[in-house]
């Protein structure tokens, strides 16, 4: 009987979350002078979407698998599903993030870091001065003017630590379904001192640690969605934090190390309609249809 | 008109034992490329302006490579003791380059 059990839990993958794809039904792809699309294939994460003449058609998220070049295919594979749109409509493809250079169907590649001051500026709107990127397994601080483009940057991937990947590693272990995290941990007495460590090696043997000393399952992951806001704060705060600021990326969907973040620096993060874990593809989708109008589209 | 004149490009990391940042402000840099030459630890590059795709002047960046690990690369210009000027920040003329620590 135990062993039943246990076979049941290991087939729960708590890390996971649902893949989605959306494609805008009001827009007439078939009209649209040039289409470009943005495939963003990062750590964790794989986004592809499709613009048509600057605005957005179709959009995929997907999980990033061991193959890069596979992911990028599936993204964009996923993005057009069920539009119609032949692949070979596409005028220009823009590869970005960690595994831009393992996009095979991308003209050019562009960093991700332009990509998410660019897609930030539209899907927050042209009012963002400030945006964090919280990705699988870096960290991206990036302030931009009213044209989205980047005035000053910091990208910290040396360590994944208070990263995505860490916060799925921590709801396996604590067997939390991912999308769960953020609301359970607003449910405690009292706020924790946060863990001493973000290190996700490290953070598993203290989390451990203090489920064995009692600690509820909830409290711990306070503790450690106020370490990951932090540590987040430790970096953005080197760049200057100006007013909007917005947050992209998985972890934006996170209200637990989001409200413990903004707290910490006092402001309201802006909001959207839009999948927050879709601007770097929509950055570099955006770039596209700018360097085909500028006739700087070379193939 | 420029709608900002300052340009920040910061490379480096932030670890346990402190803060290790190159920045480079990309509106001044010209792309001569002499801080690549000055430079003996071959942190620095010259190339395409990674990250504003439309600006088509070349820029200095520092490698890929070098930029999880410029506390050790850059550490033989950095004594302890009776630091000179950094080459790098000497080859720039327009003052470009700065370093964090």
């Amino acid at each position: 009987m135990a062993e039943e059990v246990k076979e049941n839990d290991e087939k729960q993958e708590f890390w996971r979350w649902t893949e989605s794809n959306w494609k805008n039904p009001d827009l007439k792809w078939e009209d649209a002078k040039i289409i470009t699309a943005g495939i963003d294939v990062g750590s964790v994460s794989s986004q592809a979407v499709i613009c048509a003449d600057g605005e957005i058609f179709a959009y995929s998220n997907m999980r990033t698998g061991s193959d890069s070049p596979e992911s990028a295919k599936n993204a964009l594979n996923y993005a057009l599903e069920g539009t119609n749109m032949p692949e070979s409509r596409i005028d220009y493809c823009i590869g970005t993030g960690y595994g831009r250079v393992n996009v095979p169907m991308a003209d050019r590649s562009i960093t991700e870091i332009a990509c998410h001051a660019r897609g930030a500026n539209f899907i927050y709107g042209n009012e963002v001065r400030t945006v964090l990127d919280v990705g699988g397994q870096d960290c991206k601080a990036i302030r931009c003017d009213e044209k989205g483009k980047v005035i000053n940057f910091l990208m910290n991937d040396k360590c994944a630590a208070g990263t995505g990947r860490g916060m799925e590693v921590f709801a396996d272990l604590l067997s939390v379904p991912i999308v769960d995290v953020g609301e359970r941990s607003f449910k405690i007495k009292e706020e924790p001192t946060p863990v001493s460590s973000t290190c996700v090696v490290y953070a598993k043997t203290e989390a451990t640690g203090l489920l064995r000393k009692g600690w509820e399952v909830n409290e711990v992951l306070a503790a450690y969605c106020a370490a990951m806001a932090e540590r987040i704060y430790s970096l953005i705060e080197r760049i200057g934090i100006e007013k909007e600021f917005a947050i992209t990326g998985g972890m934006a969907k996170n209200v637990g190390v989001i409200d413990r973040l903004m707290k910490i620096i006092k402001m309201d993060p802006m909001k959207t309609k839009w999948d927050t874990q879709i601007a770097g593809a929509v950055g570099a989708g955006l770039f596209g249809y700018t360097l085909v109008q500028k006739g700087k589209g070379r193939k | 008109m420029k709608g900002c004149d300052l340009i920040l490009a910061n490379y480096g990391y932030k670890d346990g034992s402190g803060e290790y940042f190159i920045t480079i402000d990309t509106d001044k840099c010209d792309g001569c490329g002499k801080c690549v030459e000055a430079c003996p630890g071959k942190v620095l590059e010259v190339g395409e302006d990674q990250n504003d795709p439309l600006n088509e002047n070349e820029v200095a960046f520092v490698t890929e490579a070098e930029r999880k690990k410029i506390k050790y690369t850059c550490g033989p210009c950095k004594p302890a003791s009776n630091r000179p000027e950094l080459p790098c920040v000497t080859a720039c003329e327009p003052n470009a380059i700065e370093h964090s620590w």
